[in-house]
């Protein structure tokens, strides 16, 4: 009997190396196993891991190095045997098990790029129901679910669809945000990897609620494997009329594409991915008019984040009230967390929002890897806020972060122990933004540059008092006079740095050997 | 890669004008265009912008200025194993920095930092001539360096 295993194709596994496993393993058991590759359950610190198919469930196995398959094989893995490795049903895990998988609901489990594997899971039923309502009940739809904006602003997704679709053109662009830049999160390429047809989906849903004809993901270069999977799933998606000229007969037309930013941090904001899109180079743009009235070409266009669209065909399916029944206050829903750096137990955690800080962090990351205590975590990417460890029961809700000068953002979680420099990290935010900023406005260009004389000197301690008053100065003017969210917002961490870790600005001073990068970021 | 691009070339100039038509039906084609030529030639030469910008309508300014504005185009070929580590602040927690520094004390390849390469729960990331690599320390990175090209000798 021919039994099935699961290994990742994720990228995250294969970078501590699932490929390997899995020849390894399809080498061994030929016969008697078939291999299939799905995306990362999200319990990354587990990579690789193996699932064999049993009658009572899929059995884990993990992390498995590709030195370990033999043995495992010669143990019984192909009879679902206990082993070293052994982990027990993989839905059982506590960590799984806790979560409420909604967007990532068929991560892991299906084989990304299978139609019928996707059908079977409940693919392409938002869909069909969206595609059986007319374009302004699909919008009313996603309004009642009350679906923010997942790329970190938390824009409400009904209202810019209305928006769009109120707009008179005869050409409209539904333009997914794929540009997943900031450090720590890393949801939208786990998905694109791992279930890519149902951002197809959810894309294809906004097309008919807005009248839109074209479709762009624009996917940032340093995902090769979102890029790869996601043209696979566009191929495979016209074969089956869930794309192209007569959308399951409905009549609907739309067409998508994948574009490849260039490693441009700053692209992964709205209007500078529109002017990246243009072929030009990713400078912002000043709002108004906004994307939905005047965005891609000038045309009305929804730019929406990956797992924003993501979450559509649920909606669709299950209906606005399911969707609406999750979460707190304003923040309806699923929040993917991210948790990341220096973490025992990093990976996905998808929840409804209103998860403490400190249950995220503790509960399902089992603190840090080092095994030293946490003394601060970033949440929310290189523009969001660094928390100590005495916030840790605020709840995960933008209103309630925002009120605590921080921010949910993305949903990542990067996580520090006691060994972190805080003036370091602020003065990494400045030279960051100085590195990554478009050069259109001045506070972002220039501030960024300043801000990072400045903490150099604070560190230095020169004139420590003057030069802290000053940074707050600077901090505050890119906060009002910027354009966009990167000049605008790196103070927040600094701020936060200065504010929650005052003491790592007074230690005894050093000059810093200061890192000279190049004006293309390189240092060859 | 053998020759790069030179002015009047006629063969390189062919290559080019024919991924500029690959792209000829494509909105804003001029990325697509980049990164298709930086793929065939290792990097995108200045002789090729007078092309593009002809075959585009475009001022060579423009092309010229979408070039040097991304950070993955080269504007010259990159010399031996490309190690591109992550600086990120994720992979900072695991001690990005000093990998960053150990990398650069490497001789016979060329060091690039990056930010983020979404592997952030499996920091230090580290990509070595395309392939990524989570969990990678100083010595698992000197490993990994021997392993894609054994001339490449860590200075110290």
């Amino acid at each position: 009997m021919t039994v099935t295993v699961y290994v990742p194709r994720d990228s995250a596994a294969r970078s501590v190396g699932a490929d390997e496993v899995a020849a390894r393993l399809a080498a061994v058991a030929g016969e008697r196993a078939r291999v299939v590759r799905t995306g990362s359950r999200g319990m990354l610190w587990l990579e690789p891991l193996v699932e064999v198919e049993t009658g009572r469930g899929r059995l884990a196995y993990g992390p498995v190095q590709p030195g370990d398959v033999d043995g495992l094989v010669a143990a019984g893995l192909l009879d679902g045997a206990a082993t070293g490795h052994s982990l027990g049903l993989t839905e059982e895990l506590p960590w799984l098990a806790g979560q409420r998988r909604v967007t990532f609901r068929r991560v892991g489990v299906v084989d990304p790029l299978s139609a019928a594997d996707y059908e079977r899971h409940g693919g392409i039923a938002g869909l069909r129901a969206a595609l059986a309502m007319s374009p302004p009940e699909v919008v009313e739809a996603v309004t009642e679910s009350g679906l923010r904006g997942r790329g970190g602003a938390g824009f409400p997704a009904g209202i810019k669809w209305k928006t769009v679709l109120g707009a008179d053109s005869p050409l409209k662009f539904i333009c997914c945000n794929a540009d997943e830049g900031d450090s720590g999160t890393f949801a939208d390429r786990m998905l694109m990897e791992g279930d890519p047809f149902t951002l197809v989906e959810g894309m294809t849903i906004a097309a008919h609620a807005v009248g839109a004809t074209e479709g762009y993901v624009y996917i940032r270069s340093e995902y090769p494997g979102a890029v790869t999977t996601m043209r696979q799933a566009i191929e495979i998606a016209y074969a089956h009329n869930w794309l192209g000229e007569n959308v399951l007969g409905s009549g609907l037309r739309f067409d998508l594409y994948v574009r490849v930013g260039a490693g441009a941090y700053i692209c992964g904001e709205e209007t500078s991915m529109l002017d990246s899109l243009e072929g030009k180079r990713g400078m912002v743009r000043a709002k108004p008019p906004i994307p939905a009235l005047s965005g891609l070409f000038g045309k009305p266009t929804v730019v929406n984040n990956v797992l924003t669209l993501a979450a559509v065909p649920m909606v669709m399916a299950d209906g606005a009230a399911a969707y609406q029944a999750y979460g707190v206050g304003r923040s309806r829903g699923t929040q993917v967390f991210q948790l990341a750096g220096n973490i025992a137990r990093g990976g996905i955690v998808e929840l409804p929002f209103g998860v403490t800080l400190g249950e995220l962090v503790n509960d399902y990351g089992g603190g840090t890897r080092s095994g030293r205590p946490v003394r601060a975590v970033q949440v929310g990417g290189p523009l969001g806020a660094y928390v100590p460890v005495g916030q840790f029961d605020l709840r995960t809700d933008y209103e309630e972060f925002a009120a605590a000068g921080a921010m949910v953002g993305h949903g990542g979680i990067v996580v520090f122990d006691d060994t972190v420099d805080m003036a370091a990290m602020a003065r990494f935010a400045m030279e960051f933004c100085a590195i990554e900023s478009c050069g259109k406005c001045t506070p972002c260009r220039v501030g960024a540059v300043r801000g990072k004389e400045t903490i150099d000197k604070i560190i230095a301690g020169v004139d420590r008092e003057a030069n802290l008053e000053l940074l707050e100065d600077l901090c505050e003017l890119m906060t009002d006079g910027s354009l966009c969210a990167m000049g605008g917002l790196t103070p927040m961490p600094v701020r936060s740095a200065v504010r929650h870790f005052g003491e790592d600005f007074q230690r005894s001073p050093v000059n810093l050997p200061m890192p000279t990068v190049g004006p293309n970021g390189s240092r060859s | 890669m053998s020759s790069g691009p030179t002015a009047g070339g006629s063969p390189v100039e062919l290559r080019v004008r024919s991924a500029v038509a690959a792209h000829r039906g494509d909105r804003g084609a001029l990325l697509p265009i980049l990164h298709d030529i930086q793929a065939e030639f290792g990097y995108v030469d200045k002789a090729v912008v007078p092309i593009i910008a002809d075959e585009l309508n475009l001022s060579r300014a423009d092309v010229y200025g979408v070039i040097s504005f991304y950070h993955d185009f080269r504007e010259q070929p990159a010399a031996g194993t490309v190690v591109r580590v992550c600086r990120a602040e994720a992979c900072q927690a695991n001690g990005a920095a000093a990998l960053f520094e150990h990398a650069e004390q490497v001789s016979g390849v060329t060091v690039e930092q990056v930010f983020c390469f979404g592997n952030c729960a499996l920091g230090p990331a580290v990509e070595i001539n395309g392939r990524l690599v989570g969990r990678v320390d100083a010595n698992r990175l000197d490993a990994l360096l021997a392993e894609a090209n054994p001339q490449d000798r860590a200075v110290r």
